[in-house]
């Protein structure tokens, strides 16, 4: 561990509220998912589909690969800067009749929205899809102040209407199907058509019945933020349906949630950022709705807005070296959708409201490894992530990584070694010497009378039995490379 | 992302002095990919060495987390093929790991001389495809295989090494072999190491779905660059009885009409 001197003391985003933490491990989580038929078809059916939209629209960009580098670089800047950006977006916003509040993490800036919404007597907000508010547990924290928080956004509404989690930070309800969407608005929509069907035209119309009513008579809003511009302090929202827009322009008062390390110095930054982000994660060329706004216009849209900071646990993955990288992400999810695993298990093994590649790094950054062991681990470290990355996030590198943290902050932490520990430094100290290894190479030979009569090895004790569940192995040879070598060619 | 940007057979000499580096899991469980390795290079007129105080890369420590226990291997390693002009590793993952972490590994726990070890160790080490397209420049190396196969490209040779389609360009020149195209052949087997221990369930789904799309193919052997990808997509196939046998890429190019793979 390197000291660095003049590092800010970090806090990590605290336990028992939000949703960083899966009650159970991932490999526990994963068992159910890969056994749910349904959910393997809908996600295989729902990736597949997104892979090649993007697959197609990138394809046509004859400048990506410059593209992705220099979108790595604005974002590796803005971080490197991070202070500085955060001080000057405040000076826009407040020069714009905005106010800005800074969480140290999910606690208070729940408080801190709970207040403003109170604060106008409200007892409903309207919400855009925002991650950050997923994060925080933002939602909860409102209905316990007894304000109710409607979700604007389709897969959102569906999701919060079956009393269910995003799986997907693009399609939160990736997990469901059409006829199962059909379902929740048929059981959980107050008016809904009784006869309503699965056409996707007929789900979306219903939907918009039910949420057009809201969206006239909200007083207050709650949104997320794509990028926030620190020279002018503009906030963008990118989305598809239109919601939105009528959020962030609808109701008296916007409050925005936004993590720390969506600041971007200029506005220039988001000619590379606004190619980047459409064709990686709906497979668009553009998408349909951009919303900017700068503080407040006399007359024109919310006559309050509040921007609160969000830090829970992002200043902590700033100081981790290898681990900053994580906050270049912009929420793109297209390494959910290449991601072998992610297409396996779908979002909810991963216990995080950040699922897939990016989920599996940034969760562990956000609360410590140590509260989420399991995730490191939750990759075959294949690297599609890393092409998919539209801002070239080393995704494998990053858990490899973590991965070594928490092996080394275990070995700290309990002076008993665990077997893997115990296993691995066995082979370490097998493989450091050539004629130990030989030794070892031979009695591999054992092995051998495992695989008779079939000449495969079928079945193994724990922990080996986790190969042998499903896979075969084949008979130890019963000579080694380097005994054939020195039969044949003299140890030459 | 290649090190090594030369023209392809900028090093071709009459003969080359090829250092092998057979892996631990070639070495224990596969002697006849390491073989098959010698058989070919000997056969294209190279000298084949083979430094036996090699044992492993270490990549399955650091890809564990455990980077630190993984620095002797690291070490031993660059000391073994440091006499080497050229390395060769019949496993795009090793070779990814010689490539990659080993400096890594060096730059964390262990000092500059060995971080400068490894840069130059890694500039040595190709994968088989790589050596024989990019180094020997070589794409028909004069094999025989009068078999319908298909080839799993893993992932570390595609993603980590980039070697593109050469393993493709030299099965293509195969006598007799019936090259048929795998469906979602970038799409991971599954293995990932420890991975397939840890998570069981999850690497088995990955698993089931490559070994659908094998049978898909009608092929009689899966080939692929690397002994690990390979013992999983066997283990599969030999589970469920398929017949469909996993082939080394190196053992379908050493076959010959006189040496059967």
């Amino acid at each position: 561990m390197t000291t660095f001197i003049g590092m800010p003391t970090t806090v990590t985003a605290p336990r028992g509220v939000g949703q960083l933490r899966g009650e159970q491990t991932f490999p526990r989580a994963a068992r159910v998912a890969v056994g749910d038929a349904q959910l393997r078809q809908n996600l295989a059916h729902a990736t597949g589909t997104i892979r090649a939209k993007r697959a197609a629209v990138v394809a046509e960009v004859d400048d990506w690969e410059q593209l992705r580098l220099a979108g790595q670089a604005i974002k590796k800047q803005a971080m490197a800067q991070l202070d500085e950006h955060l001080l000057a977006l405040e000076r826009a916003v407040s020069a714009r009749g905005g106010v800005v509040h800074w969480a140290r993490d999910a606690d208070e800036a729940n408080a801190i929205v709970t207040g403003l919404v109170q604060a106008t007597g409200e007892r409903e907000v309207v919400k855009v899809k925002s991650m950050a508010t997923q994060e925080i547990g933002l939602n909860e924290a409102l209905a316990a102040g007894g304000i109710q928080a409607l979700e604007t956004d389709l897969a959102e509404l569906i999701v919060q209407l079956g009393d269910d989690c995003p799986s997907h930070i693009l399609v939160p309800a990736i997990h469901l199907n059409r006829a199962e969407i059909r379902d929740v608005f048929r059981a959980e929509m107050p008016g809904v058509d009784p006869d309503l069907s699965d056409e996707p035209r007929a789900l979306a119309e219903q939907a918009r019945k039910h949420l057009r009513a809201r969206f006239l008579s909200a007083k207050v809003a709650v949104s997320g933020a794509n990028f926030a511009v620190a020279d002018t302090g503009t906030c963008l929202v990118v989305e598809s349906e239109g919601n939105g827009r009528m959020c962030l322009t609808l109701p008296e008062t916007l409050i925005t949630v936004m993590g720390i390390e969506k600041v971007v110095p200029s506005w220039r930054d988001l000619e590379v950022m606004l190619q980047l982000l459409p064709r990686s994660s709906t497979g668009e060329r553009m998408n349909p709705y951009t919303s900017a706004w700068t503080g407040v216009t006399p007359g024109d849209g919310p006559k309050a807005f509040h921007l609160v900071l969000l830090d829970n646990g992002r200043t902590a993955a700033l100081a981790d070296r290898t681990g900053r990288e994580a906050l270049h992400c912009i929420r793109c999810s297209a390494c959910l959708n290449v991601c072998p695993v992610y297409e396996r298990t779908g979002g909810h093994a991963y216990g995080s409201v950040y699922p897939g590649p990016i989920g599996a790094v940034l969760s562990p950054l956000l609360t410590g490894v140590e509260d989420n062991p399991s995730l490191p681990y939750a990759s075959s470290l294949c690297g599609a992530c890393f092409d998919a990355c539209p801002v070239r996030i080393d995704l494998p590198g990053m858990l490899v990584d973590l991965r070594r943290r928490h092996v080394e902050a275990r070995a700290t932490a309990s002076p008993v070694p665990s077997p893997e520990a115990i296993a691995m430094a066995a082979t370490a100290w097998t493989m450091s010497d050539a004629s130990r290894w030989r030794r070892a190479g031979r009695a591999g030979r054992l092995g051998r009378l495992l695989a008779r009569p079939r000449g495969r090895i079928r079945s193994l004790p724990p922990p080996l039995s986790a190969w042998t569940s499903s896979r075969d192995l084949p008979s130890p040879p019963a000579e080694t490379f380097r005994d054939w070598w020195t039969r044949t060619r003299g140890g030459r | 992302m290649r090190t090594w940007a030369g023209p392809p057979g900028a090093w071709l000499t009459p003969t080359v002095r090829i250092g092998l580096f057979v892996t631990c899991l070639g070495d224990t469980m596969f002697p006849q990919v390491g073989q098959a390795t010698v058989r070919l290079l000997e056969r294209l007129g190279h000298e084949v060495l083979f430094p036996t105080d090699q044992t492993c890369c270490g990549q399955m420590h650091v890809n564990t987390g455990y980077q630190r226990q993984a620095l002797p291997l690291v070490r031993r390693h660059t000391e073994v093929f440091e006499s080497c002009d050229v390395v060769v590793a019949p496993s795009g993952s090793c070779v990814g790991c010689v490539r990659h972490q080993h400096r890594l590994v060096a730059e964390r726990y262990g000092d500059p001389d060995l971080v400068a070890a490894t840069e130059a160790s890694a500039k040595r080490t190709f994968e088989l495809s790589e050596l024989l397209v990019d180094v020997l420049g070589v794409e028909d190396v004069g094999a025989s295989f009068p078999h319908r196969v298909t080839y799993h490209p893993t992932c570390h040779s595609l993603r980590l090494l980039r070697v593109g389609d050469k393993p493709l360009r030299l099965l293509r020149h195969v006598r007799g072999l019936d090259l048929v195209e795998l469906p979602a052949a970038d799409q991971c087997c599954g293995f990932g190491g420890t991975f397939a221990l840890k998570n069981p369930d999850t690497s088995t789904a990955m698993l089931a779905d490559k070994m659908r799309h094998v049978l898909s193919t009608g092929a009689e052997v899966v080939a692929a660059g690397d002994s690990s990808c390979l013992m999983h997509i066997g283990g599969g196939l030999s589970r469920l009885r398929t017949g469909t046998r996993p082939l080394h890429l190196a053992e379908i190019l050493a076959a010959t009409d006189e040496v059967a793979a």
